[in-house]
């Protein structure tokens, strides 16, 4: 790509780029390609060829349906643009020749739109049906058969299709139907009802208000805006089609770096790492040090069991990152970047250092850049997967070459940081979360969430849930709404016990205390924190004490060994937890362990020994009894919950992916 | 500067000072156990929390600076129970060995636990089964009583620069310990024993030979002769109570010649035949450039060794002149066994050392066996020698005083102070400007190499030339004076220095690796000042005027640099690289 001038990205930003007509769009993200997307893509591609269809095929990263994965969107003529998940190549070479071809959906693989639309405003060309009720009397194929016998009844066969769809984005809400392209939404619709729709809707073209689903999606996509709709690896699909590097030229034209700061503080947006820094804050922090360098670090070191946000955003959106990057630097005034990312994520990796080459190429990063004398670059340094490495203080001293080992603050890294300099670092979220805000403004970004914490937070939503998925959702939305409404429940329809936020810093929350709008103070006041943003569902069967003992352990092997109350702490009340979740504890450990975890919160030096006792407290604090049962039930009791219990929180969804 | 308060008392404080140290000031001693005031804060064990008001979170004072209108409290309920259970986690994780340990009453953690009147474990001991290494036969890490404090590794990284120690593994795992997982005595180890003068337990302490001392002070064939180091005498004091710097010397040859010693030499004289040789080197180096400056002292083993891994390329300016523990062994085994009429192979040569270097020196090259037989057969530290004098129930504090065997016991002023930095490069001065001029140098107290600074220089002139010196301690200061070296050398300028004194141990030997416990900048110039106060003392202040020194060469050795001199009192150097930072 040649070098980008001000007139052209300024032309960009009035006239944006077009799709093709006729194109499927495959997201290869890791979880994706690890689900078999690859496979996907190269059959479209074979087949496309063979044929020679005049489908565009493209390639972007996830939107975040990981329960579907792999994931397809498609874009036909004459037919309603979707998703299908659980792809693989049959339904792929299906999509072509059906959805492509003869305008058919593919049965049990559409995704449905969580754009909901009130009215109906297009003539029915498919209905989307499925059963949201409990797994067990699923009624999906019956309604199927009823509507389609109705549309014949009413001629209106091979006008109209039924579709069992994979997922409605409504859930418990008996049999849904979705009337596309409108997206139309009714929700516990009864055998009775089936006429009515028919008669009415399909062929009269009204609403029936009595059955329509008016509420709106929870999900409010800020941070993952781009994720799954452009393509990664292309700087031109990210300029054209997402107002790419929009935000970057507002602040470097027509602001001044404090003006940035400015925008920063009006719009609310604090640290997406999990401690909830102000990130203006931070950034002025650094700017106001009086040094020739400073430098901006981008924290890709996600390492929380169950996280994937960074990673995704990393992989779906690079661009937004590096720019929220650049915005950083010009309001700092800092030249070098870094994005430390663990090796663990090679394609983030791969995606990134793609993006800081085009980045390059286009002019964006360098010297001078745009004529205005501001001058930045930045680079990938690999982390090697060490948790504590995301501690700030810890990062630095690996990029330096050094053991990862957290120092004491202060002084902070605002004044002293890498290399001695003034170093700002940043979360993946919190950066991608700057271009929309120097985009839209930072007041639209603080009428989003609530009082203290503005904006919206991703979450992964992992564990005993229907469709474990990325949520994006505003500040104060409630637990319930995240589990519920947006991820369909509890998987196979059980009770939720509870759900574990922040990871292995954070606590469980009890079902009691779901309503709680999240924010930063509100899930600290419940014993968690909001962490990076893993979310885990637990359902009645998980031990808690096996919970806490998971987490633990986590922390015991990603303790830096530095300090005695984090090193010696962690491991010893990993033993008596062990002992007690043998059946072999006595009462006297539950006094230990809150000793040891108050040593460990008040004399660990960083927050992974600060905070490793959170998942015990919590558990303790919502559970005794739980643990009581394992004190009074010794061995016996303890086989038996173990038999109960497959005990393994971090689960991945299944999605075997099968090739032809 | 800061005004704040500490547990309701005004303190007045400069900018950067810690809390820790602020709180000393104000007679609140806040306890630690990985601090150590040569060192910066690691803030590794979590003792020394405190709070400051209106905050929830306890907060390091080793390593936070306090502020203006900060109200600290050092003791409260929940500080001290939060400190109490850190502790006793420590102790969970270190074995119940205090009354075999080496540093049994002198250990720090031991001392924090008994203050805190820890009860009965309510947590179970875990210790990791580790051997210890015993490779270098100077020091010995027991890894199993390290607490993770980091000190030793500070002290090895950035005070010595030698890198040896690191810390490997990580979580409950964690370990001190050569970096690569290697012996000590094949990593870039110097065993300059600084790491075990600044272990806070029992984890790093010296290679204890007592035993073997003693077995030779119990065997009717033997008979065991003595000399002390120059540093020793004003530190051994320490270990039975007395003030850093308090010279102890003429009790020391009494108590010596009591442990049964047939003869108490001391390293002072062969510190003056040094002296002689290695002026007389400068000399030919200097006035007649019969070979290349500048010239390098080498009677510290940790520095020869530092050099011979990491700066071999300065190999051709050691002055090859032994170290005066060396000379006295070979001296012993053959001037004074000819003289006394004794059987060398039948005489047992002790030395008390500052020093666990010194122990590697014995048997560093096939020079070492000059004599024909091993030149010095066992070095003890003064750490050690305090424990014998223990063990044998001596009032060594109120013996008579008494005077050291002829022909090796007589010393200058000279001699004493090789023991603090700046000591060899002053007695080097007063005897090479004598050489050189004929004359007595008029002021003896080289100023300019006295004192604690890292790195010190000076300038004096002889016979109207300028002779440029420089001074390093603290292996850590030495690539600074070489680089300037190296970068004149490459240039093709003058030579900045032509005379460099290193000692690998900050302060010299008073600041020891096997010196008494608690080493501080404080103690370094009080032991210091104790040897300079020696060296006033002393009716002679030049080496080459020490009347036993004069006799020697006269009835044995010949000229300094003579034939006899070389083969006896002279050795050679080797690179032996290791890996490098």
């Amino acid at each position: 790509m040649k070098p980008l001038s001000r007139t052209d990205l300024e032309a960009l930003a009035r006239s944006p780029a077009s799709d093709p007509a006729e194109w499927i769009r495959v997201q290869l993200d890791t979880g994706g390609i690890a689900a078999g997307a690859e496979i996907v893509f190269n059959e479209i591609n074979r087949i496309r060829l063979e044929r020679q269809l005049p489908i565009a095929l493209l390639r972007a990263g996830s939107v975040g349906y990981s329960f579907a994965d792999p994931v397809v969107e498609v874009q036909a003529r004459g037919m309603p643009r979707v998703h299908y998940g659980r792809v693989d190549a049959q339904v792929a070479g299906r999509i072509i020749s059906e959805h492509c071809g003869t305008h058919q959906l593919v049965d049990e693989h559409v995704i449905a739109t969580r754009r909901r639309s009130l009215t109906l405003t297009d003539p029915v060309t498919h209905i989307l049906v499925r059963d949201t009720g409990p797994e067990s009397g699923n009624k999906t194929e019956f309604f199927q058969f009823s509507l389609t016998e109705e549309l014949k009844r009413r001629g209106l066969a091979g006008k109209v299709q039924v579709v069992r769809a994979l997922d409605m984005g409504v859930y418990d809400k008996g049999i849904v139907v979705q009337l596309l392209p409108s997206a139309v939404t009714y929700a516990n619709v009864l055998a009775s009802d089936v006429a009515r729709i028919v008669t009415k809707s399909v062929a009269g073209g009204k609403v029936l208000e009595e059955l329509l689903w008016k509420e709106t999606d929870k999900q409010v996509r800020v941070v993952l805006r781009n994720c799954g709709a452009i393509d990664p690896d292309s700087l031109e699909d990210y300029l054209g089609r997402a107002q790419g590097y929009q935000g970057f030229r507002r602040a470097l034209l027509e602001l001044t770096p404090e003006q940035v700061i400015g925008e920063l503080k009006a719009s609310g947006l604090r640290g997406r790492g999990g401690a909830g820094f102000p990130t203006w804050l931070k950034w002025q922090l650094t700017r106001a040090q009086p040094a020739a360098q400073r430098y901006v670090i981008c924290n890709g070191d996600e390492g929380d069991p169950g996280a994937f946000m960074d990673r995704s955003v990393l992989e779906s959106d690079p661009h937004s990152v590096l720019e929220g990057m650049m915005i950083a630097a010009y309001a700092m005034g800092s030249s070098q970047g870094y994005f430390y990312i663990r090796a663990e994520y090679p394609r983030a990796v791969e995606r990134i250092e793609r993006a800081i080459v085009q980045a390059r190429e286009a002019g964006l990063l360098g010297e001078n850049i745009l004529g205005t004398g501001f001058s930045f670059n930045a680079k990938v340094r690999l982390g090697a997967g060490a948790f504590v490495c995301g501690e700030e203080t810890a990062l630095i001293a690996s990029i330096e070459g050094k053991r990862g080992s957290p120092s004491p603050r202060p002084p902070y890294p605002s004044v002293r940081g890498l290399w001695g300099k003034p170093t700002a670092i940043n979360n993946v979220e919190t950066l991608a979360s700057v271009p929309a805000i120097l985009l839209r403004g930072g007041a639209w970004f603080a009428g989003l969430g609530t009082e203290s914490s503005k904006g919206t937070k991703v979450f992964a939503v992992t564990g005993k849930v229907r469709n474990a998925q990325l949520v994006e959702v505003p500040m104060g939305t409630t637990l319930h709404d995240i589990v519920y409404d947006v991820c369909g429940g509890v998987l196979d329809g059980k009770d939720i016990k509870g759900v574990q936020t922040g990871g292995p810093s954070g606590g469980v929350i009890p079902s009691q205390h779901l309503d709680t709008p999240i924010s930063y103070e509100t899930l600290q006041k419940l014993g968690s924190i909001m962490g990076s943003g893993g979310m885990l569902v637990m359902d009645q069967h998980d031990s808690m004490v096996e919970v806490a003992k998971f987490y633990l352990r986590f922390c015991v092997d990603e303790s830096c060994g530095k300090c005695a109350p984090c090193r010696i702490g962690g491991y010893q009340m990993l033993q008596i937890l062990d002992r007690i979740s043998r059946g072999r504890g006595s009462p006297a450990d539950l006094v230990t362990i809150r000793r040891i975890c108050s040593a460990m919160q008040k004399a660990s030096l960083c927050g992974l020994g600060q905070t490793a006792p959170n998942p015990v407290l919590s558990t303790l604090r919502y559970f005794d009894e739980e643990y009581k049962a394992y004190l009074e039930g010794g061995p016996s009791y303890a086989r038996k919950m173990s038999r109960a219990s497959t005990a393994e929180p971090a689960r991945e969804p299944a999605k075997p992916a099968v090739a032809p | 500067m800061i005004k704040a308060r500490i547990n309701q008392i005004d303190v007045e404080v400069p900018e950067g000072t810690s809390i820790l140290d602020a709180a000393r000031q104000v007679q609140v001693k806040i306890p630690t156990l990985c601090k150590h005031k040569d060192l910066l804060p690691t803030a590794a064990c979590g003792i020394c929390i405190v709070r400051n008001k209106g905050s929830n979170k306890l907060i390091r004072s080793c390593c936070t600076p306090l502020e203006n209108d900060m109200e600290i409290t050092t003791h409260d309920h929940d500080i001290v129970d939060v400190r109490r259970a850190t502790l006793e986690l420590i102790l969970s994780n270190h074995p119940q060995a205090c009354l075999n340990c080496g540093r049994n009453g002198e250990c720090e953690l031991q001392s924090l636990a008994a203050d805190f009147n820890i009860p009965m474990e309510s947590i179970k001991r875990y210790v990791r089964d580790t051997p210890p290494d015993t490779s270098t036969g100077s020091i010995v890490i027991d890894f199993e009583k390290c607490i993770k404090c980091g000190r030793c590794i500070q002290v090895c990284q950035e005070m010595q620069n030698v890198w040896a120690l690191s810390f490997l593994d990580r979580g409950i795992n964690t370990r001190m310990a050569p970096a690569g997982d290697i012996t000590l005595a094949e990593s870039p180890c110097v065993k300059c024993g600084q790491c075990s003068a600044h272990c806070p337990t029992g984890a790093i302490v010296e290679n204890d030979e007592t035993p073997a001392v003693w077995e030779a002070l119990h065997d009717p064939e033997k008979v065991c002769v003595v000399q002390i180091a120059p540093s020793v005498r004003v530190t051994l004091g320490e270990a039975f109570g007395l003030p850093p710097g308090t010279n102890l010397t003429k009790k020391l040859y009494a108590a010596l010649r009591r442990l049964g010693f047939k003869a108490v030499f001391d390293t002072n004289f062969s510190a003056d035949v040094t002296i002689v040789e290695e002026a007389s080197e400068f000399i030919q180096r200097f006035a007649h450039k019969r070979g290349p400056l500048p010239l390098i002292t080498s009677c510290c083993p940790s520095w020869t060794d530092f050099m011979e891994k990491n700066h071999w390329d300065f190999i051709d300016n050691f002055s090859t002149a032994k170290s005066p523990q060396q000379i006295l062994g070979v001296l012993a085994k053959t001037y004074y066994a000819e003289k006394m009429k004794i059987d060398p192979a039948k005489l047992y040569m002790v030395s008390i050392m500052p020093c666990t270097a010194k122990k590697y020196e014995l048997s560093r090259t096939e020079e070492m066996y000059a004599s024909g037989h091993k030149d010095v057969d066992v070095s003890l530290t003064t750490r050690e020698l305090a424990r014998m004098l223990k063990q044998s129930g001596i009032d060594f504090l109120n013996l008579a005083d008494a005077e050291p065997d002829s022909v090796l016991g007589e010393y200058s002023g000279a001699g004493t102070i090789f023991g603090a930095t700046g000591g060899v490069m002053e007695a080097a001065i007063r005897t090479a400007y004598f050489y050189a001029t004929g004359k007595k140098l008029e002021k003896v107290e080289v100023d300019a190499v006295r004192g604690l600074d890292g790195v010190k220089q000076g300038e004096i002139s002889v016979n109207g030339a300028k002779v440029r010196v420089a001074v390093a301690h603290g292996l850590a200061n030495v690539e600074e004076v070489l680089n300037r070296v190296r970068a004149a050398r490459k240039a093709g300028q003058e030579l900045p220095y032509h005379f460099i004194e290193v000692m690998a141990c900050p302060g010299g030997c008073i600041g020891g690796g096997g010196q008494p416990y608690g080493v501080d900048n404080k103690r370094r110039t009080q032991r210091s000042a104790g040897l300079y106060q020696d060296d006033r003392d002393c009716p002679v202040r030049h080496s080459h005027e020490n009347p036993e020194v004069i006799r020697l060469y006269k009835e044995f050795l010949g000229q300094p640099l003579s034939d006899k001199a070389h083969h006896l009192l002279h050795t050679q150097y080797t690179a032996r690289p290791v890996y490098q930072r």
